[in-house]
């Protein structure tokens, strides 16, 4: 079964996307999106997480049998999360204080587990990597118009501290919207990302009827 | 084969993986702990510089430390600065109680009992609401700084809604009255051990 890279990308980012179509890693994108910053921080960190267990898995695919697939992937799962956590921490030390508090909640998402399951169990490593890149960066759009809704509605801003993120450069991305003090606040508390997530998921819906797509029903069976 | 050796086979497959990705997880932490304890030393070297102005101290705040242990019989570690062999002041950690658990609050008071700085360290509060007692995005933690237990009295240690003085945030009100008793409780903490914290060796 060969994925042509066009497919791998599409997918990724919009066809197949792991919230918007998939309807996987939800903890996170409950958890992580009271504000676009936050929705971009946690996207990235799992993004890069999922390429390179999605590498490992596909190389190392010939070595794993069919019955202890599952341990296996969530083995090298949690390895590649506590490297990325240990390293950060040690060598990126301004960015792990902003990233820290999301890299071990990336083990409890599915996404990266789905997709070692259903893609990278059966490819060769470079297609694998890249179905982890492209799925990575598809759940980090979506964290991020999440997060980005969730906050304009609660807080006013868009993209609160994306210095402390992205470095002193991206201090432009850094707007408020509405005055002070005149959020709505369940917004940003956790009823808010199921009302944002609600309406994406209509977005969508609507932009690939209109576009004449079949539409996929999330679900275990559409993955 | 066998179910027998089929059951090795997968034992095998798993064990094997398992040493691989926990050779790597060692090595990986090998390698990272010394750098790791380091920056912690940083941080808490960058929290205790917020809390006693550089100019206060010329010793290492981060060795200069002693145990005391608080009334409910918790050790407290308290950083001493020095300036000539004098003691300028001393900080602490405090932990408050707020809306998503515990608040890290690290504290630089005076020998006389006055507040040098307040700044939270770790806390899990509503981003865009509770997280205002962070000094990087509000400047409502500063406006600590000079205060003490008579000065707003004792009754007056309390957020406006409980009929103090302090400033709530709209929408959050337990945050800062975490906080505010946090840091009553901090100063009392001084007052009971002052004579302990306050001897130089």
């Amino acid at each position: 079964m060969a994925t042509s890279y066009k497919q791998i990308v599409r997918d990724g980012l919009w066809d197949n996307n792991g919230v918007l179509a998939q309807m996987l890693g939800m903890c996170p994108t409950m958890a992580m999106t009271t504000s676009a910053t936050n929705g971009l921080g946690m996207g990235l960190a799992t993004a890069f997480v999922m390429a390179t267990s999605n590498l490992l898995i596909a190389a190392l695919r010939g070595y794993i049998t069919q019955e202890v697939r599952i341990p296996v992937y969530i083995l090298i799962i949690a390895a590649m999360v506590t490297l990325v956590d240990l390293s950060l921490n040690a060598w990126m030390h301004e960015l792990y204080k902003v990233l820290g508090l999301f890299i071990p909640l990336i083990v409890s998402n599915c996404l990266p587990l789905g997709r070692a399951e259903v893609f990278a169990a059966k490819e060769p490593a470079i297609p694998a990597f890249l179905d982890g890149l492209f799925m990575g960066i598809g759940f980090t759009g979506a964290l991020t118009v999440i997060g980005a809704m969730r906050e304009i509605v609660g807080s006013g801003t868009l993209f609160a501290d994306a210095h402390l993120l992205l470095g002193p450069a991206f201090k432009f991305l850094e707007l408020r919207i509405l005055p002070a003090d005149t959020g709505v606040l369940v917004a940003v508390l956790p009823p808010g990302g199921f009302l944002a997530l609600g309406l994406l998921l209509a977005v969508k819906r609507m932009l690939d009827i209109r576009a004449g797509k079949p539409i996929a029903m999330a679900g275990a069976h559409s993955v | 084969m066998s179910a027998r050796t089929m059951t090795l086979t997968h034992a095998m497959v798993l064990g094997s993986f398992c040493l691989g990705f926990g050779i790597l997880v060692a090595a990986t932490d090998h390698f990272t702990h010394d750098e790791i304890a380091l920056r912690a030393i940083d941080d808490l070297q960058n929290s205790l510089t917020q809390v006693i102005p550089p100019g206060l101290y010329d010793n290492n705040l981060v060795k200069d430390a002693v145990t005391v242990k608080n009334d409910e019989g918790k050790d407290v570690t308290v950083y001493r600065a020095l300036k000539g062999g004098q003691l300028t002041g001393v900080a602490y950690e405090i932990v408050g109680s707020g809306y998503g658990g515990e608040i890290h609050l690290i504290m630089g008071v005076t020998p006389e009992g006055k507040i040098l700085g307040v700044r939270a360290t770790e806390f899990k509060e509503t981003p865009g609401l509770g997280d205002r007692i962070d000094a990087a995005k509000s400047n409502w933690i500063t406006k600590f700084t000079g205060l003490s237990l008579g000065d707003p009295p004792a009754d007056k240690w309390k957020v406006k809604k409980d009929g103090g003085v302090f400033d709530q945030f709209s929408g959050a009100t337990i945050t800062p009255r975490g906080v505010v008793a946090a840091i009553r409780r901090g100063l009392e903490f001084f007052a009971a051990h002052k004579a302990q914290l306050v001897e130089t060796h």
